[in-house]
């Protein structure tokens, strides 16, 4: 199996020199037939690392541990579903899975455009595979996912406990379909700029691809934030790591391309700054696969390994050193057709909201980089904390959502006096009432989050208008009835209200952030059973100890060894509110000396977080019981003496007894923050409206346009 | 004033505003920056009421639990040195003696005192480049 594994990279790699090779001869020879057979080759690339991918996948569902990667990173006890996504959890299995997801959206973003611009398209292909053999390269040179050792460990080191958890399954690829799409973009626009066939064409053919982008990278950073909120035991969802950052700089600068590639479809403007973007993107998207990999930035997520670092380098520096080049040799033909015409315009608020969103990337940017920077300039390493990236990007947070208000309803061109009236009198108004109620209600010491609140009612003020216009116009035009009315609206619009819609996701999700970040109870405290404590207003009684032993059907059904928690009683007001088991698994290890005993558990421990949520607050609790008594200490050095591996077993049975017999105090961490949900449910709303915006238009809508449109010219053709 | 003269203005004062704002950027990253120290350069280096990032791997034994307080030292990687720090706020799951950290201390008497919930494990486990064995076939 791992033989048929080589053989398809070097098969995938000889394609990939193929491919690139005929797509540039075709161009250049005017030959047709030769850029089709290098379309295919991005085709036929898909298929071999399907195959790859399909083989990596089998060993680690067989438990097959010849295979290094699959005895590094899997085990008998890993769950089954937890085995399937190992293959991603590695250097090497996540290589083959970002070198496969971009071969498959590539064939699909070549398939899609196989009439058209065929000359760009030939230059994209031999990008794309250029991406694909760079990949391919690394995992044939650096990082394999098919070394073996022969004979096979009996037994892997199973999946990292802090991976087990079920968005393990989804979060990867979902974030890895947002880098490699990003890809997709930067290839045409790079093809585009090589023929100098810079016209709104190319931006059409990638427009749909590069919202796809920002949909699964926005869902992908949604779902890691949710995964650290849940599954990590410190209770946030937003730590300013490098890694998280480096997918939220994408996005960023995606973000901005899909607002200013508006303004180039409509006026013929800004294509300077909208080609940037395209590469900018793509080389962010490069950068943050970098960042993860290299191990070059201190980060909880990166791979430690230096060695991808400096191939990674070259790639980043050929792609800044062309992107820069073919931007400055096409300047002529990226001039803009139109100037803008006044401030008080929606090509300004778009352009504004790029700014920002530009200056919110290079903030991000620099604070990230900023020890690679600090060494190179003071020979110090020294880095920034989140104070320093909340000083500049709460601002920035701010002028952004008050941008996603006004922007959709500002006329083009030029607003007037009447038109930003009937526009923003109501918004203004809601806005200014939210102030007064939440000054009233005595919240005046978090002048952010309450300019944040404001700045959210605004959005939905403005926005509601705009629907409510909408609705109004169609009921009068076709006499629907109000919930038809609206339903026809988003469909025949799909784009313009699925955007707003993904405003609105936007301005909840960051109602969320400022009230959750602010009016946050947290406390950290050491708790025996019987005791209690206030967090807020609720108090927290430690109950009873818990505790499980049974390796397949742990509470959190992730193998643990032994799992020990607590249960506890929430209540408000003297009210019942919930009861919440918070535990700690431990984790076998596969260190022989540690002894019997000490092996199964001396492995990663890991927080089962358990929480109350709700649509006002969450009740969020961790504990991190004490395992290191005197006299659960001697079980475990007496059952390393006397018990063998096979028996070892009883030991921890008889330490979870002993546990819940006398159980320790326990250090618990409790966190109430309000408005969480609110995160979570605009991050959903976010990516409805994005579906609903890159949804096709259906044929018949399309049909019944060009039917309605031809009788309204033959109309007026026949009263002329 | 002519529209080609109005622009020339405009991009001057956009530009002049986008370089102050990237001045005042790169002034408080220099001066809010925690500067990275191993345990050795921490204790020839640190002074009272400044912040360092200390990175090193936590000693075998070191750590104990003082009701909300986590003491345990920290040595530089290749041995030798360690520093005691006391630190208090969320521990990270991958945390345990032998482990690589990184956590923003502050001289203190005679202690480093941890700066709240700044504690970083690095867990080998997940992070390490799979190490060459026999018999390997790449």
């Amino acid at each position: 199996m791992a033989g048929l594994g080589r053989v398809c990279l070097v098969l995938a790699l000889v394609v990939c020199a193929y491919g690139i090779g005929a797509s540039l001869y075709g161009v250049r020879r005017g030959r047709p037939d030769f850029t089709d057979s290098g379309r295919r080759s991005v085709y036929a690339l898909a298929g071999i690392l399907t195959v790859a991918f399909l083989v990596l996948e089998i060993a680690f569902l067989r438990n097959d541990f010849a295979f290094n990667t699959v005895a590094d990173t899997s085990s008998r006890t890993t769950p089954l579903f937890y085995r399937a996504a190992a293959v991603w959890s590695s250097q090497e299995g996540s290589l083959l899975l970002w070198a496969w997801l971009m071969s498959l959206w590539s064939s699909l973003a070549l398939f899609l455009t196989r009439r058209r611009m065929r000359d760009v398209a030939a230059y994209a292909t031999a990008i794309l595979l250029g991406f694909g053999g760079f990949f391919v390269s690394l995992m044939i040179v650096y990082a394999t996912p098919f070394a073996t050792t022969r004979p096979a460990p009996a037994e892997g080191a199973g999946l990292d406990p802090l991976l087990r958890f079920p968005t393990m399954m989804i979060h990867p690829p979902m974030l890895y379909s947002g880098y490699t799409l990003c890809i997709i973009p930067f290839a045409f626009g790079m093809g585009a700029l090589l023929v100098r066939r810079v016209d709104a064409e190319w931006i059409r053919a990638i427009r749909r691809f590069s919202f796809a982008a920002w949909l699964f990278l926005g869902a992908g950073i949604l779902l890691g934030a949710r995964w650290s909120y849940s599954e990590l035991g410190w209770g946030g969802y937003w730590g300013w790591d490098a890694v998280e950052n480096a997918s939220l700089m994408p996005w960023l600068t995606g973000t901005a391309f899909l607002h200013s590639l508006m303004i180039q479809e409509k006026r013929g403007m800004l294509k300077v700054w909208n080609v940037s973007l395209v590469l900018a993107t793509g080389t962010l998207a490069i950068m943050g696969t970098f960042l993860v990999r290299s191990g070059v930035l201190n980060s909880i997520h990166a791979f430690g390994g230096q060695t991808l670092g400096v191939p990674f380098v070259i790639l980043i520096g050929v792609l800044i050193a062309g992107s820069i080049y073919l931007v400055v040799t096409r300047r002529d033909m990226l001039r803009s057709e139109h100037r803008l015409d006044s401030l008080l315009s929606r090509e300004s608020i778009f352009l504004a909201n790029n700014l920002v969103l530009v200056g919110l990337c290079f903030v991000i940017f620099w604070g990230t980089y900023f020890p690679l920077i600090s060494e190179a300039l003071t020979g110090q390493e020294a880095s920034v904390g989140p104070p320093w990236f909340d000083r500049y990007t709460v601002p920035l947070a701010l002028i952004l959502v008050l941008l996603s208000g006004i922007g959709p309803v500002i006329a083009w061109r030029r607003a007037t006096l009447a038109n930003a009236r009937r526009n923003f009198l109501v918004p203004v108004l809601v806005a200014l009432l939210t102030a007064v109620v939440l000054l009233s209600a005595g919240v005046a010491a978090k002048p952010f989050a309450i300019a944040m609140f404001c700045c959210g009612a605004f959005v939905f003020a403005s926005i509601g208008g705009e629907f409510f216009r909408g609705v109004r116009a169609r009921r009068a035009m076709a006499g629907e009835a109000a919930p038809v009315a609206l339903l026809s609206l988003v469909r025949r619009n799909r784009r313009r209200y699925g955007g707003y819609i993904v405003h609105v996701g936007i301005a909840v999700l960051f109602i969320g952030v400022a009230a959750s970040s602010s009016f946050q109870h947290a406390a950290e405290l050491g708790l025996s059973p019987g005791q209690s404590t206030r967090v807020g207003s609720y108090n927290v009684r430690y109950l009873r100890p818990t505790a499980t032993i049974t390796p397949k059907y742990d509470a959190a059904h992730t193998g643990s060894t032994l799992s020990l928690g607590a249960v506890l009683d929430v209540t408000k007001g003297g009210k019942h509110v919930a009861t919440l088991e918070p535990s700690e698994g431990y984790y076998a290890s596969d260190e022989a000396s540690q002894g019997s005993v000490g092996s199964l558990l001396g492995g990663q421990a890991v927080s089962h977080v358990a929480m109350d949520g709700g649509i006002t607050r969450d009740v969020w609790t961790a504990i991190e019981p004490n395992i290191e008594t005197p006299a659960l200490k001697k079980i475990v050095t007496v059952g390393n003496r006397t018990l063998p591996p096979e028996e070892a077993e009883v030991a921890i049975a008889y330490l979870a007894r002993a546990y819940l017999k006398d159980p320790p105090q326990a250090q618990f961490h409790f966190i109430v923050s309000p408005l969480v949900m609110w995160i979570w449910i605009g991050g959903l709303i976010g990516v409805g409206g994005g579906l609903i915006a890159i949804w096709p238009a259906p044929a018949t809508v399309r049909r019944r346009v060009t039917v309605l449109s031809r009788s309204r010219a033959a109309r007026g053709l026949a009263r002329a | 004033m002519n529209p080609a003269h109005k622009r020339t203005v405009r991009l001057t004062l956009a530009l002049s505003a986008a370089v102050l704002l990237a001045s005042a950027l790169i002034y408080t990253s220099f001066s809010a920056a925690s500067p990275a120290l191993t345990p050795s350069q921490l204790v020839r280096q640190a002074q009272p009421g400044r912040s360092y990032q200390l990175t090193g791997t936590v000693v075998a034994g070191s750590v104990h639990r003082n009701g909300a307080v986590l003491d345990f030292s920290v040595e530089d990687r290749a041995g030798g040195t360690s520093v005691p720090v006391a630190y208090t706020g969320t521990v990270p799951d991958p945390f345990r003696e032998g482990r690589e950290v990184i956590v923003t201390v502050e001289k203190g008497g005679g202690q480093y005192l941890g700066e709240r919930d700044s504690l970083i494990t690095k867990c080998p486990s997940k992070y390490k480049t799979a190490p060459p064995t026999e018999n390997q076939n790449s």
